[in-house]
């Protein structure tokens, strides 16, 4: 059976197949991976009647350029990176009907550092435990467990909506430029710094520094000082997970972690707010500010309230 | 003695999402026994909400959804649960014999842990080729095993900033720790030798080489073997050596 095609025209820096990761299998070692902001993608896909864990389409600041070979919905979501179809400017957080033969390429990175495309009916490469996700260091997911390449042919599944313009209220669409304050819960190994550095960490300004990639952040700062060991017996990572090594300068672990690390933790990120961490680009800077388990866990019911609320709103409010 | 060991469980946030079940301070079989059979206790209860859970070498890390499970609920159940520890049987571990090329451009830090530690560098290979290593966990990334039983003798501290790509392979020394990096990654470790077996190989009917549980053994070998075996793992001929393990 023919299915619903993109053609990569031009790959861009690093696109890849990405759903909501991998999970079950760290114990194994196997890394999660997984979109950098599921914020964005769940989003994206909710936009085009799809399931929430779809995959779509990660594109990291410099976009692709892919021509659609059927007639699909599509949205884009995420970090503003210039899209257009066929040259002309479309929105982001909203979904639009494409034709057959129809351009989506991208041009400056605006703001934020991921861009999600969601495809309605999804992209369907093949599912590797459980994950279509691209996890390019251990060669799987995605096409051949790479980074999209000029002339990748991909599946995607019939299109579920057939209507378009579907929007995310502005309410809710996020600033990555004005909201840089990161939330965190100290631990779990705070007790590994001194006061002075818990103080520094939390009151200090932190630039992102260019190492920055899908397993993590680096940032560049005041220096953060332990109270004996920066090493620790190596322990589990869960994402958002801020590690200080012995040089003072916090790893914010994100998608692409190792499921095990070395390094003392000196926080995390909450949930709500690793979509946020992973969006600040490259050279901007970013503070930290510690709140309570209550406070978290809230934060994020109430996001996955709303994700629900939107995906059951667009079946009923069909436009 | 015993009853101090039992004494060990702190429950600790872990984010918003998470929480770390500590059962021990120190890398011991006991421990390590203790978090196998936690582990055991949690694929056989399964919890509503317990998304999964990552053993280490002192604690057990659950994922998990509070909109499914909520903080105290589950914190109740893992109190209950370590009500339930008790030991399980485990099967009889083997021993993987792990050819390595150790020193010069494969091991670039060997003469530093020789160093650090006040010994040749073929004392340094000598102590490491040793023992018989216990593969307490597997993690950092596919099929990494992290070993146990190394001397303390050769412990060497990590370096001060890690390297942001070490190759597939490469046999390293992290505080009193040794390990093998499984893909190539950043990382740390001072890296002392280089083996051609592939831990983990995506397209391999068993993509895994290791399991926890088991052991492993370190062979040197030289530059030559070391060549010849590659090729043979690349043809998918190499059978490493195993052999069953004798118990204590």
């Amino acid at each position: 059976m023919e299915k619903a095609m993109i053609e990569v025209i031009k790959p861009g820096l690093a696109t890849s197949v990405q759903d909501l990761g991998r999970s079950g299998y760290q114990q194994l070692g196997m890394v999660v991976a997984g979109a950098m902001d599921h914020f964005a993608l769940q989003v994206g896909n909710i936009l085009v009647g799809n399931r929430r864990n779809a995959a779509g389409l990660e594109v990291v600041l410099m976009g692709p350029k892919l021509k659609f070979l059927k007639d699909t919905v599509i949205a884009i979501c995420g970090a503003d990176l210039s899209p257009a179809v066929d040259g002309t400017p479309i929105q982001l957080w909203k979904s639009y009907s494409l034709y057959a033969g129809q351009t989506l390429s991208f041009g400056k990175p605006v703001t934020g550092t991921y861009a999600y495309i969601a495809v309605s009916g999804g992209i369907q490469t093949p599912e590797i435990m459980g994950s279509r996700s691209t996890y390019v260091k251990a060669k799987i997911g995605g096409l051949n467990g790479e980074y999209l390449v000029k002339g990748d042919r991909l599946p995607t599944g019939d299109p579920i909506m057939k209507s378009s313009g579907r929007v995310l209220p502005s309410r809710l669409v996020p600033d990555y430029d004005k909201q840089r304050n990161i939330r965190v819960i100290l631990g779990p190994d705070a007790k590994a710094f001194t006061k002075q550095g818990i103080r520094t960490f939390l009151t200090g300004t932190y630039k992102k520094s260019s190492q920055t990639d899908r397993m993590g952040t680096r940032l560049i700062g005041p220096e953060i000082t332990h109270a004996n060991e920066a090493d620790i017996i190596s322990d589990a990572t869960f994402p958002g997970a801020i590690q200080v090594p012995a040089n003072g300068q916090p790893i914010i672990l994100l998608a692409d972690r190792q499921p095990t690390g070395g390094y003392t933790r000196i926080a995390t990120v909450i949930t709500e707010d690793i979509s946020r961490a992973a969006q600040i680009q490259p050279g901007k800077e970013l503070t930290f500010e510690a709140v309570t388990l209550e406070f978290a866990q809230e934060l994020y019911i109430c996001r996955e309230r709303l994700l629900k609320w939107l995906s059951i709103a667009g079946r009923e409010v069909h436009p | 003695m015993i009853e101090m060991v039992k004494a060990m469980f702190e429950i600790s946030l872990y984010g918003d999402r998470g929480i770390r079940i500590q059962l021990g301070t120190t890398i011991s079989k006991k421990t390590n026994e203790r978090i196998r059979n936690f582990s055991a206790l949690l694929e056989k209860e399964s919890i509503s909400g317990i998304i999964e859970w990552i053993p280490a070498y002192t604690a057990l890390s659950i994922y998990y959804d509070p909109l499914l499970i909520p903080y105290d609920s589950l914190k109740n159940r893992m109190e209950s649960l370590y009500e339930k520890l008790s030991l399980v049987a485990l099967p009889p571990p083997i021993i993987t014999e792990i050819p390595v090329y150790y020193g010069e451009e494969y091991g670039p830090d060997l003469g530093f842990v020789a160093e650090h530690n006040g010994l040749t560098t073929d004392e340094v290979i000598d102590i490491h080729t040793s023992s018989n290593y216990l593969i307490y966990m597997m993690g950092f990334s596919p099929g990494f095993p992290y070993l146990g039983g190394m001397s303390k003798k050769i412990a060497t501290p990590r370096l001060i900033s890690p390297r942001a790509n070490v190759p597939a392979g490469a046999v390293g020394i992290a505080g009193a720790q040794t390990g093998i990096y499984s893909m190539e990654s950043p990382g740390g470790w001072q890296i002392i030798g280089r083996t051609p077996l592939k831990l983990y190989h995506p397209l391999r009917h068993q993509p895994i080489l290791l399991r926890s549980g088991d052991y492993i053994r370190f062979s040197s070998i030289t530059k030559t073997e070391f060549e010849e075996i590659e090729i043979a793992v690349s043809r998918g001929t190499y059978q490493p050596n195993v052999i069953q393990h004798e118990g204590e």
